[in-house]
């Protein structure tokens, strides 16, 4: 689908015009090729709409996005404006260069069919999941099943407690947020726009969101 | 290569070297048990006959191991600082692995002790905590990569002083024809994290030593890498030596384990059906 609808009211990163933008279907996949110096724009259309993340070298997959990596080299669990997106080799992938959200996720996961029948029970065995959209995503790209690690959730809210008490709670983003994306180098990205129903991760609602490449003006 | 004016070697005919190669045995203490059977010194109620893993680990170096369902891998912590990275593997079907981010999810809280399972991604158990004397662990953080270690320490080959864990768990996995692809973060036992309230993460210091016990709900393959923490920023590499110790343990019934939330209940009927579809 192609967006018909103006950019979203936020400033284009300087120097760049956009080569690709289009609106995603609610709770589904996507995957594309960022190029060093592109910017990918995620804007969260309908407000509190998870979107499952990951990254991979375009050369060599097998180095891939850490979400354990990210969180250590920074200290801290959400990213934030400014954050670095650190694969498994400790290498800078992307980097938050803006967002209007104030924080995101990346230690809850993506759903799957099969973490759905622990976490609600066994009627929701064949409601769609993101780990299914990441199969999806993937699969043109050669990856599989065993490139799947833990992801980034866009616009998701996480907090653990003082206990460690940890879970999804409802969001923190509304209609329009959105969250820039700069790659440090050529990037394979797999989306999921969450269909999650069962908790408040989509506010019970997936909805579409909108995404956005910039490149480099003459490049 | 010897110089003339040098010591006549004691190595230089087949049969020198022979018997130079068979003089080395028992010169140095063995880290394993070989057979498993000779392992001594065992947690309490555990025959030595059912002893089917004993091995100690020191700091950058890695073990790995097949165990089956059933059998309780007691990890122990012999000096109260360390970290060990551990992998856990389903060994029929390794593409299905510890997933530590449904792990924290699904049970609702991020740190693991007496009673917690590590699941898989695809929502079974692959072993249980049946007993924890620290609850000092840490299932956000991974393990170090070889980038990491060379700004912290000057080095983080596996050949060299500071031997990253990432690497090192590639060298395990390899045992298993896996490799990086087949590695998630994993958990770290006896370096335990905390959050706080702004999300900001802190690496608890050493501890007094301890153990945890792992019992193996499938048949799994377990990788383990001894190194500091990803989070520890003493200059110098520091993990303490890790004994693994592993038995065959009769399953006790009602097993109290399975039934403690109803997400893991979920979890060993799920582990059930997946056990269903096993030639036994």
């Amino acid at each position: 689908m192609t967006a018909t609808d103006p950019l979203p009211d936020v400033a284009r990163p300087a120097g760049t015009v956009a080569v690709h933008d289009e609106v995603l279907e609610a709770r589904a996949p996507w995957s594309h090729v960022l190029a060093a110096g592109d910017t990918l724009r995620i804007v969260d259309l309908g407000g509190n709409q998870a979107v499952d993340f990951l990254a991979y070298d375009a050369v060599d997959p097998v180095e891939r996005y850490s979400a354990a990596d990210t969180i250590t080299a920074q200290r801290n669990i959400f990213l934030v404006e400014g954050s670095t997106l650190r694969s498994n080799e400790g290498n800078p992938m992307l980097t938050v260069t803006g967002t209007s959200c104030a924080f995101h996720d990346t230690i809850g996961g993506a759903c799957s069919r099969e973490s759905n029948t622990l976490r609600y029970g066994h009627h929701t065995l064949h409601q769609h999941a993101c780990v299914d959209n990441f199969l999806s995503a993937g699969a043109p790209h050669g990856l599989s099943k065993r490139d799947l690690v833990s992801n980034v959730n866009w616009f998701m809210n996480v907090p653990v407690g003082a206990d460690g008490t940890l879970g999804i709670v409802d969001g923190i983003s509304a209609p329009g947020l959105h969250v820039d994306l700069l790659a440090e180098r050529d990037v394979i990205v797999l989306v999921s726009n969450c269909p999650q129903v069962n908790n408040p991760c989509n506010g019970f609602d997936p909805t579409p969101v909108r995404l956005v490449v910039f490149r480099p003006e003459g490049r | 290569m010897s110089g003339e004016g040098a010591e006549p070697s004691a190595t230089n005919t087949l049969e020198q070297a022979r018997a130079h190669a068979r003089s080395q045995q028992g010169l140095v203490e063995p880290r394993v048990s070989v057979p498993s059977s000779s392992a001594r010194q065992l947690p309490d109620g555990v025959a030595p006959a059912d002893v089917i893993w004993d091995e100690t680990v020191g700091a950058g170096r890695y073990v790995e191991r097949r165990l089956p369902r059933g059998s309780v891998l007691r990890v122990a912590d012999l000096t109260g600082d360390t970290c060990l990275n551990l992998q856990v593997l389903n060994a029929h079907q390794p593409s299905e692995r510890l997933n530590p981010a449904d792990t924290v999810k699904v049970q609702w809280q991020a740190y693991l002790g007496t009673g917690a399972t590590l699941l898989s991604d695809l929502g079974r158990v692959l072993m249980t905590i049946v007993d924890d004397t620290g609850g000092r662990h840490d299932a956000l953080c991974g393990h170090t990569n070889r980038r990491a270690n060379e700004a912290r320490y000057g080095h983080g080959g596996v050949h060299g002083a500071a031997p990253n864990a990432r690497d090192l768990l590639a060298l395990a996995a390899a045992r298993h024809d896996l490799g990086h692809r087949d590695l998630t973060s994993g958990i770290n036992l006896f370096a335990g994290v905390r959050v706080a309230d702004d999300g900001s993460l802190d690496l608890s210091g050493p501890g007094g030593a301890g153990h945890v016990d792992l019992r193996a709900e499938v048949d799994v393959v377990v990788l383990g890498a001894c190194a500091p923490h990803p989070l520890d920023q003493r200059p110098a590499y520091t993990a303490g030596d890790v004994r693994l110790t592993a038995w065959r343990a009769p399953r006790p019934d009602p097993d109290p384990f399975r039934a403690t939330s109803p997400e893991r209940e979920r979890a060993f009927l799920n582990t059930d059906e997946h056990l269903l579809g096993l030639a036994r």
